[in-house]
């Protein structure tokens, strides 16, 4: 089997449109609706957590025949929390300013319900190879959201995108809604977006 | 021979392994990354600092800080001189230790232009979280040179708009103290703004965070007050 099948592309592109965490599956969104009042933040830890659930699904993959069953819950809980440790130790040292922005919701990747249920779903029965474009995509699936709720929120809240002032928009009060930069906001953003995906995959 | 993944003995022994190398393992990169993300914490506070002498967005903060600072001094509540610098690395507890006689109170000695500066550090409580900040006092004592003001958890949008500029430009030239009188600090937040050269007008829906900010100054300055004091006296022949 190439490393690039059908059924791996379908894996690794699924999450992204149709099967989407956030979208489809509704997963996930408590951080998306803490960290997007900026595209920054959003990016980070959409990256953040595309890279933790692709690490933790190899890792996972890997032992899945040494697991005992009983404490296989304990085991995926252990890698992820080590994982994001490991994650949010880099970017204190790394990208201080965004990590103080992201402040507990990078600790709580650990609680990401997409990381658990790719963990139980996907990498305790697949090769590392697959589990690692699940995670992928999974991960990616979720950054693609928050990027556009932070995108949204950050240009109609602030007029401004990854900080940098957008000099037309600026002067004009609609681009200063304060309402956006709420979690509120972000919530009904996130719904537009489940709206419009709905509209567009008509099939599901 | 297979293992029997499920026995008591192969769990409890690769629950026992798992954590120990997940121990070692963090213990490891912990110890590795710890100077650069105390140099991160540090520039930070730096950074913090210059923000309260209206220095803001700097490229090089540590440059900058070092350009702009004189001393980093040590005082006790009765105005004496502990320490001549290091004021630096006096941890927020020392500051806020319960017994006055127990208090390390730090003052950065800046000059920016021709002026020299004086900043304290500023700690409080707002409606959800710790308060902190820096305010700068020209060399009367008496006169905001300049505020910056941070908060850990306060709402989006109402409290948390006392890190916006705007709100701490406002303090700038407001009177902290009466003149030759440092017993009791006048600067404050108010609903109702009586004295207009010592107060501010509260943030509308922000009441407590605005209250926090007020008690901030209160209990922030009132230790410095014998250090400013012996200043003045020091000062004025």
């Amino acid at each position: 089997m190439s490393l690039f099948s059908q059924t791996n592309r379908e894996v690794l592109t699924g999450p992204l449109n149709l099967n989407n965490p956030v979208v489809a599956q509704v997963l996930g969104i408590c951080s998306a609706l803490a960290v997007t009042s900026q595209l920054e933040p959003a990016i980070v830890m959409g990256l953040s957590v595309t890279v933790i659930t692709a690490f933790a699904n190899v890792i996972i993959s890997l032992l899945r025949n040494t697991i005992p069953n009983r404490i296989r819950i304990i085991v995926q809980l252990v890698v992820v929390a080590t994982l994001v440790t490991i994650v949010s130790q880099i970017l204190k040292a790394f990208a201080y300013d965004v990590s103080v922005q992201l402040s507990v919701y990078v600790g709580l990747i650990i609680t990401n319900c997409i990381l658990m249920g790719r963990l139980e779903a996907f990498a305790m029965m697949n090769g590392p190879w697959e589990s690692f474009l699940d995670g992928v995509g999974s991960g990616l699936g979720y950054a693609w959201v928050l990027v556009v709720v932070g995108f949204v929120r950050e240009l109609l809240g602030s007029a401004s995108l990854l900080g940098y002032e957008i000099p037309f928009l600026a002067s004009c009060d609609f681009f200063h809604n304060g309402m956006m930069t709420m979690p509120a906001m972000a919530l009904i953003i996130c719904g537009c977006v489940i709206w419009a995906h709905r509209a567009i995959n008509k099939e599901q | 021979m297979k293992l029997n993944t499920n026995s008591n003995i192969y769990t409890i022994v690769y629950a026992s392994v798992m954590v120990i190398v997940v121990a070692f393992c963090l213990a490891f990169i912990s110890d590795l990354l710890r100077p650069l993300q105390d140099d991160n914490v540090a520039n930070d506070k730096r950074s913090q600092i210059l923000a309260a002498l209206n220095i803001r967005n700097v490229e090089n903060v540590q440059e900058e800080y070092d350009r702009v600072l004189l001393r980093d001094i040590v005082v006790d509540v009765n105005g004496n001189t502990v320490q001549e610098s290091n004021g630096f690395q006096v941890e927020s507890k020392e500051i806020l230790a319960k017994n006055d006689a127990d208090k390390r109170l730090p003052v950065y000695v800046c000059k920016v232009e021709s002026d020299t500066l004086y900043v304290i550090p500023l700690f409080g409580r707002g409606l959800w979280g710790e308060l902190w900040g820096y305010l700068a006092l020209k060399n009367d004592f008496r006169t905001v040179y300049g505020v910056y003001m941070s908060h850990a958890s306060e709402t989006a949008g109402l409290g948390a708009r006392i890190t916006e500029e705007q709100f701490q430009e406002k303090f700038i030239g407001k009177m902290v103290f009466n003149e030759g009188d440092f017993a009791e600090v006048l600067l404050g937040v108010k609903k109702k703004v009586e004295t207009p050269d010592s107060e501010v007008d509260a943030i509308t829906g922000a009441t407590l965070t605005s209250d926090g900010v007020d008690d901030m100054f209160k209990t922030s300055l009132t230790p410095y007050n014998k250090f400013f004091e012996s200043l003045t006296e020091s000062v004025q022949p």
